[in-house]
């Protein structure tokens, strides 16, 4: 199991979600500062995303789009607040209006990355992410939520195939 | 199932300090609004306010017991913000899933390499 501990607080609206890797902190750092890696995990599978400029320095900015299966496109940015590679990074993360331009309608969200060597080449990862309110967190898993879609296919597949064994 | 005009009353309802302190102190059910009002540095009316703003969001409810009104935590308000806290997390799950497939793919390319 990679996931090592999840804290939610419903009161406080924030989740707190613990990760140990089988690599260096600096392997783990590339996830966030290689845009092409970065492409390949921020979106789920059938929305991929696609990093449209990256600089990962306080101040700086993160420009990507996903890709939705029926040619939408959803813009999101990242404001950096703090980066200090391979041990952290704390960034805004906010939706986009269609020219890029950030869409102050809609609250963003603060998340917080802890990078830490836990001995043996082994590495932790945290992410704290605080919510200001519903809207922020219905827009965000509306992007995400494809994945929760997949894995309940997954599931009925499963249970489909048990289903046939069952009456074999 | 809780609407979405339900869960931003429940968020905006616990976006208060006080608000969030009435409802740990509701969840035992015993408290009338006047002795909530008792424990914070405000005026009845405010602490009113604030439970009128709980029940709107369907956090907590007013009961009557005898001739007493309690006001009572109701789980069911929380767990909506619980329900949208796991799904926030199945995204995250998703995503470290794939960074941990994407660490695995790039050490298995080197090392393939003579």
């Amino acid at each position: 199991m990679t996931v090592t501990a999840v804290e939610k607080h419903p009161d406080t609206l924030s989740m707190t979600i613990t990760a140990e890797f089988e690599a260096p902190p600096e392997r783990v750092w590339q996830l966030w500062a290689d845009p092409r890696q970065l492409e390949r995990w921020w979106g789920p599978p059938i929305y991929p995303a696609t990093v449209d400029s990256h600089d990962l320095r306080p101040g700086g900015r993160v420009e990507y789009h996903m890709t939705g299966p029926e040619g939408d496109q959803p813009r999101g940015y990242w404001d950096i607040v703090m980066a200090d590679p391979p041990r952290s990074l704390v960034f805004r993360d906010g939706f986009a209006n269609e020219d890029g331009t950030p869409n102050t309608d809609l609250p963003d969200t603060e998340s917080r990355v802890t990078i830490e060597q836990v001995g043996d080449g082994r590495t932790r990862m945290s992410l704290e992410s605080v919510f200001p309110s519903a809207e922020a967190m219905e827009q965000i898993l509306a992007m995400g939520v494809e994945d929760g879609f997949k894995q309940a296919i997954g599931q009925i597949d499963a249970i489909l195939a048990e289903d046939q064994v069952a009456q074999a | 199932m809780a609407t979405a005009l339900d869960m931003d009353r429940v968020f905006a309802a616990l976006a208060d300090a006080t608000r969030r302190d009435i409802v740990v102190r509701a969840i035992a059910g015993g408290e009338g609004v006047a002795e909530l009002a008792s424990h914070y540095p405000m005026s009845f009316a405010a602490v009113q306010k604030h439970v009128a703003v709980l029940e709107r969001a369907g956090v907590v409810t007013k009961q009557r017991f005898g001739r007493r009104k309690v006001v009572r935590t109701d789980i069911e308000g929380l767990r909506v913000a619980q329900r949208l806290l796991d799904r926030y997390e199945e995204l995250w799950r998703g995503r470290i899933d794939r960074m941990t497939v994407l660490i695995q793919d790039i050490r298995d390319t080197k090392e393939a390499k003579p």
